[in-house]
């Protein structure tokens, strides 16, 4: 009888030890680059299984309409993409592995759907693509896909304020839960959520077809997923805030293999 | 016009079992959903897929409202003769759809 308060003390130390990194205020631990992970390796086997094989895969069935979509003439220019840039597999390998993208013009970085409407309106004078759109998503896809197997870039010095905002944003608290994306993304990744493993969140798959969507999204239509999952109210399509999310993304995922169109459960 | 992507191969031995792959692009819509004003959004769904192989009927599915969208089926076949596989499916809304592919059978 004697022995059991101190085991209960025991005990209790144990808890309040295993809580802490929890209830610690987080100091940006972020994930060592050789422990990062795609989601990819989190997967079931099947789900693997039908992103490995591309007939399998129904984010191909959007990479087979961007291929359509990239020689058809369009705008009042009359004029496809395949004019200009020719053979997507030359002209485009490796391109939406360094997207988002510091653009001298508008001063700050553009994302590769941006670039894509950018190209629409003032080259091909045709209307720009409303996010999400099956077109847009198309040509996103179409050309994510020329860069599978290709490392993340992200070395451009200009895009550095950027990732600090995004940095900024992806460890600051926010919704009803209040809760910050790193707290999952760095600090527990690989423990269960509702019975499903937390992924580091890495942006090398996107556009992904996701099998709870059965649709494909964009990798913003995946932040404003998170955000309203901890209640937080999201940000519209194209705001900065996702933009330097995003940018914040691709670096902290540099050297990681682009695997799009990536298949996530 | 829609989409699909057909696994099938294109060189087999006589008597090997084959395996044929098809994953079709539609949004299998439910008909149970309704929009934000209440409206009953009206099923639109591939009720019927069909394999023949020169001609023979070697699979027939029925679909339903519950599948996800895009389907993929997957199934096999003895590879007995060289030939033509002929894929069809039909749907809601006058929805008729075919794609075939060559096989070669030594």
């Amino acid at each position: 009888m004697t022995r059991r308060p101190s085991r209960f003390r025991i005990l209790l130390l144990a808890i309040v030890l295993s809580a802490a990194p929890f209830s610690s205020p987080f100091e940006a631990a972020e994930i060592p680059l050789a422990e990062r992970r795609s989601s990819y390796d989190m997967m079931s086997a099947e789900t693997r299984a039908m992103q490995d094989e591309d007939t399998s895969n129904p984010g191909m069935l959007w990479v087979l309409e961007g291929r359509e979509l990239w020689s058809r003439k369009v705008g009042a220019a009359r004029r496809a993409c395949a004019d200009c840039h020719g053979d997507a597999a030359e002209s485009m390998k490796g391109v939406a592995a360094r997207y988002p993208a510091f653009d001298e013009s508008l001063g700050r970085p553009i994302n590769l759907e941006g670039r894509i409407n950018l190209c629409r309106t003032e080259r091909q004078q045709a209307p720009a693509l409303a996010p999400e759109s099956r077109e847009g998503l198309a040509l996103a896809t179409f050309i994510g896909t020329q860069s599978r197997g290709m490392p993340i870039k992200s070395d451009d010095h200009r895009l550095t304020p950027f990732i600090e905002k995004g940095r900024a944003l992806f460890s600051q608290r926010q919704g009803q839960l209040n809760l910050a994306c790193s707290q999952c993304h760095d600090d527990n990744w690989g423990r269960l959520l509702a019975g499903i493993p937390m992924p580091q969140g890495h942006p090398n798959g996107y556009p992904i077809y996701r099998l709870e969507w059965q649709t494909l999204g964009s990798l913003q239509r995946r932040l404003r997923n998170c955000m309203i999952g901890v209640r937080a109210e999201p940000y519209l399509y194209g705001a900065p805030e996702y933009l330097a999310l995003e940018t914040f993304l691709m670096w902290r995922a540099r050297g990681m293999l682009i695997e799009t169109p990536g298949v996530r459960p | 016009m829609t989409r699909a992507l057909i696994n099938v191969p294109t060189k087999a031995k006589r008597g090997e079992i084959i395996g044929l792959k098809v994953l079709i692009s539609h949004k299998m819509e439910t008909g149970f959903r309704y929009t934000t004003t209440g409206e009953r959004i009206e099923r639109d769904i591939i009720h019927t897929f069909i394999a023949t192989y020169n001609g023979d009927e070697i699979f027939r599915a029925n679909l339903h409202p519950a599948m996800s969208a895009n389907p993929f089926l997957a199934f096999h076949a003895v590879a007995t003769e060289s030939g033509v596989i002929d894929f069809q499916w039909h749907g809601d809304n006058g929805l008729a759809a075919r794609q075939t592919a060559k096989i070669t059978v030594e």
